[in-house]
């Protein structure tokens, strides 16, 4: 294999154990995941070595569970909902972080990143505050304001980094042409923010989806995904858990897939999740 | 170039609605936090300090903060045992492998967090896969009962949960490394040891303190991994606010926890903004 | 030329008419406590290339911004004929720019970016199509019409960025360095095929650049620029041979600047001495290199002769710049034609009349 020429310092000792450290985290971070997959085709169920009697059982068990798939279609609800208000909100913020000044510019911004780093549940107990004083009923709808405001701030720190590798004597060339405000945000800026608007969108969707606890103070009447699952976990272990978690897996890869395909189309490296990550501690 | 309408535009709707979802909530956090319940379980609403004197006058709720604190600066430390190597590793070793490696860490993260401490339980159970190889093994007669419902579990999620977190920034600021800068040291006559040591270390510490900042923070507040694998020694403090808010109904005392909880976040945070600030030298 | 208007496409240089077609009056404007531009006053004619020449800092690109609508002025006033325009939004000013590295929309096919002023006018579609493809025509790019900007070349995105200013047809071109960001041998051709692109259509150009040379080849009148402030407005033979400033006189061109003190009718710098028509006082001179000669000889000329030894010589292709030390340390350049073997103890001389008083400059003189 090639070598790119940073690697030409490789140090003899260094090099052989890398290498080796490298595949244990890797099988420390398959492990359980592997383990979900191998076991949800087990039939003698959850634990037990070697699996044995291979099954589609739990998958039929699964598919017939109502209760299952009305917490699926509450989930993709909220998360649409939520991808719906934290874009909404997220991109004007992401704008004005970076063009407006206005007075608590620094508060807003740290406000704003403070649900990602924050444990959850103080955001969640905080709006349940908020809900039961405003006289508001739990439902899906306040699961949905929740992840929406917390999820603000993925979207804003998505499109800030969008805004930053976006030149700005384009959006200029675009008023000088005779663009209005509106036009050229239209035609020039959001096409140029697309990759992060899509990357955000992927990301906020699937956080959602798997929102437990925000989701478990604001949680009324209808149960979310996780909430189910979570509410079955407490009685016991059993497969159901497995067929379900490996089928959202699948479609997680499918996600990150699409995720992946669109940046390496557009030339642009995969920091995505690092840039999401390396900001709430950055300063102004 | 932008007008004052278009500024106004993208300015006001964002910042009214963090204001009322986010800025509201956290300050009547605490005001909840200074109120008190009633005998038939309303909320008094008159101010008071005795929520933050029952925190220091009953015991468990000290030790459970300091638990936590030990839960959640071991999994620190194994994240960074675990993510720093694998940063260094693959943007100095990997070659052409890199991208891909590197999406192989991202993708635990997209897998649900629920799903994946469940995952631990089946793994770490007493009749769970674990402990049914080392028998299948022979390695043990009987289960080892330790694996599960012990701080140890809890520390093993979560390290697992996070290491991907510690990665993530060290893994950043190894790539903003230019390589002209390893050859210089190289050149200078440094071994790889040194090189390591002098050049690459101080100029990655902002991603180390990034990383450690996440993991530690992310770990202290967590509170399914407790109630799922962590049993009555695995307790940590936001399980408490989670009782108070549920069935014990001392929402107040709930407040009052969750707000020193949000003092010690916001204080670490703001400690870790400036370490980084400090060793940037961008 | 479909595009513009013929009648003003002349190769004279136009002259300044009873109504210019844009009026900066007394323009200023500071970032925060630094100022940078202050008091400019500047007027542009129908059809003319006018370049504003200035070192990085000088405020030029401020300059352009403000006409265009970046940036805001803190006082003065920017008139296109009748109509005042540092009211007006960008988009609403007859005004195009060409920017520095182009600011080409990237998602968009060149055909596309071309199209881009027509389509948020909302032309019909018929005229826009013809419209553009007379554009891309004009500068040669109709073949790139569907590539995407990434996959064509620096100058011929160039090309399509002045395309896609003049198929709006503005009263005035703006240009922000646009020929910068290319090496050497295609801003030479660039130049010249802008120059003559702007004859073509008849739009005032105002084109901003730091590159004395550039200016000199392109314009009608240079716009000399330093820190804010105006040094010279005049056409390029003019600031050349008559430099109002030291600084002008060292911009563009080499130069010697002489200080000399002047005493009834004569200066004197040194050992050298030469008639003038100033009052007395101290005075500032440019003399420039080419005006040094080797003496021919004959003393009957009114011309000045000193004494001077080669220390130094550049040697430049078709000429050579000499270092000339004189007998009391005076240090000259001079410039000769190459080969003519000119070294040691050199008789020389220069006509009072190149010796052009300047007026001088705040800063501390560059040397050569």
């Amino acid at each position: 294999m090639e070598l790119p020429l940073r690697a030409l310092e490789s140090s003899v000792t260094a090099s052989r154990w890398l290498p080796w450290h490298a595949a244990l985290v890797f099988g420390f971070l398959y492990l359980p995941i592997v383990t979900l997959i191998v076991y949800s085709f087990n039939g003698s169920g959850v634990g037990g070595f070697p699996p044995r009697d291979l099954t589609l059982a739990w998958y039929r068990l699964l598919f017939a569970d109502e209760a299952i798939w009305t917490s699926v279609l509450n989930s993709l609800l909220v998360a649409i909902a939520a991808v719906i208000i934290s874009l909404g909100f997220g991109i004007p913020a992401a704008l004005a972080l970076d063009r407006a000044n206005f007075p608590g510019k620094a508060l807003f911004r740290r406000l704003v990143l403070l649900p990602l780093i924050l444990p959850g549940i103080i955001t969640g107990l905080s709006l349940l505050m908020l809900f039961r004083e405003a006289d508001i009923k739990l439902s899906l709808l306040t699961i949905a304001l929740g992840h929406g405001t917390a999820l603000i701030s993925v979207a804003t720190t998505e499109v800030f980094a969008g805004l930053q590798k976006l030149d700005r004597s384009q959006e200029e060339a675009s008023l000088d042409l005779g663009a209005n405000y509106w036009q050229t945000f239209r035609h020039v800026t959001l096409p140029n923010l697309r990759l992060s608007i899509i990357g955000a969108a992927l990301l906020i969707f699937t956080l959602s989806m798997d929102e437990i606890a925000v989701s478990f103070f604001l949680i009324g009447r209808d149960n979310t995904l996780p909430l189910e699952i979570w509410g079955r976990l407490r009685r016991g272990i059993t497969p159901e858990i497995n067929a379900i978690s490996s089928i959202i897996f699948v479609f997680s890869l499918f996600a990150i897939l699409i995720w992946y395909r669109l940046r390496v189309a557009s030339e642009v490296q995969p920091e995505i999740a690092a840039e999401l990550l390396e900001s709430p501690a950055q300063g102004d | 170039m932008f007008s004052r309408a278009y500024r106004t535009a993208i300015t006001l709707p964002p910042l009214v609605w963090v204001l009322v979802f986010l800025l509201i909530p956290y300050a009547l956090l605490f005001c909840f936090s200074f109120w008190s319940v009633s005998p038939a379980q309303s909320i008094v609403h008159s101010w008071t300090f005795d929520n933050y004197r029952e925190l220091l006058r009953v015991n468990v709720y000290l030790q459970t903060l300091f638990r936590s604190m030990w839960i959640a600066a071991r999994v620190m430390l194994f994240s960074l045992l675990l993510g720093y190597p694998l940063a260094y590793y693959l943007s100095f070793h990997a070659g052409r492998r890199k991208d891909l490696f590197y999406q192989l860490v991202i993708i635990p993260l997209w897998v649900s967090y629920l799903v994946r401490a469940y995952a631990w339980k089946t793994i770490l159970g007493s009749d769970g896969v674990l402990n049914t190889l080392l028998q299948y093994v022979h390695l043990t007669q009987h289960p080892l009962d330790f694996l599960l419902y012990s701080p140890f579990a809890v520390v093993l999620t979560l390290t697992h949960i996070y290491t991907p977190f510690a990665f993530l920034p060290i893994y950043a600021s190894l790539e903003h490394i230019p390589p002209q800068l390893v050859e210089a040291s190289q050149d200078l006559g440094a071994s790889p040891f040194q090189t390591f040591w002098r050049v690459i270390l101080p100029l990655s510490i902002p991603g180390v303190v990034a990383g450690a900042t996440f993991s530690f923070v992310l770990s202290l507040g967590d509170f399914l991994a407790p109630l799922l694998l962590g049993g009555p020694s695995g307790i940590m403090i936001s399980n408490i606010v989670v009782s108070l808010f549920g069935a014990a109904y001392n929402w107040p005392l709930g407040a009052a926890i969750s707000f020193c909880m949000m003092v010690l976040v916001v204080a670490l945070l703001f400690m870790s903004e400036k370490l980084e600030k400090k060793w940037s030298f961008r | 030329m479909v595009l513009i208007n013929t009648e003003s496409a002349s190769s004279s240089p136009p002259k300044l008419g009873t109504q210019p077609l844009l009026s900066i009056r007394n323009v200023a404007k500071s970032f925060g406590r630094n100022p940078v531009l202050r008091d400019i006053s500047l007027q542009v004619a129908e059809g003319e290339f006018l370049t504003v020449l200035g070192e990085s800092g000088s405020g030029k690109t401020t300059l352009l911004r403000i006409i265009a609508g970046f940036e805001t002025a803190d006082s003065g006033e920017i008139w296109m004929e009748a109509q005042r325009l540092d009211a007006l939004p960008p988009y609403h000013r007859r005004v195009n720019t060409v920017f520095q590295y182009y600011a080409l929309f990237p998602h968009l096919t060149v055909e596309e970016n071309v199209g881009y002023g027509l389509k948020v006018a909302k032309l019909p579609k018929e005229q826009s199509v013809s419209r553009v493809e007379q554009a891309l025509a004009m500068v040669k790019m109709t073949a790139y019409a569907e590539f995407k900007p990434g996959k064509i070349s620096g100058g011929q995105q160039q090309r399509v960025a002045l395309a896609r200013a003049l198929v709006n047809r503005p009263r005035l071109l703006l240009l922000d360095e646009p020929l910068s960001a290319l090496d050497a041998n295609l801003r030479r051709q660039m130049q010249v095929e802008l120059k003559s692109l702007q004859r073509e259509v008849g739009i005032a150009f105002v084109f901003v650049t730091h590159d004395q040379e550039e200016a000199m080849v392109m314009s009608d009148r240079i716009a000399l620029l330093r820190r804010g402030e105006l040094e010279q407005v005049a056409s390029p033979r003019e600031i050349y041979s008559h430099p109002a400033t030291a600084y002008a006189a060292q911009f563009i061109g080499h130069t010697n600047l002489l200080t000399a003190e002047v005493s009834r009718g004569i200066a004197r710098c040194k050992s050298l001495s030469w008639p003038v028509k100033l009052p007395d006082g101290v005075a500032l001179f440019s003399l420039r290199p080419e005006n040094i000669r080797v003496a021919a000889g004959n003393t009957d000329s009114d011309r000045i002769g000193f004494r001077g030894k080669v220390i130094w010589q550049a040697f430049h292709g078709a000429t050579e710049l000499l270092q000339i030390e004189c007998i009391d340390g005076l240090l000259l350049s001079m410039r000769t034609a190459s080969g003519q073997n000119s070294r040691g103890n050199l008789l020389l001389e220069f006509s009072p009349e190149d010796a052009i008083p300047v007026r001088k400059s705040q800063e501390a003189e560059k040397g050569l």
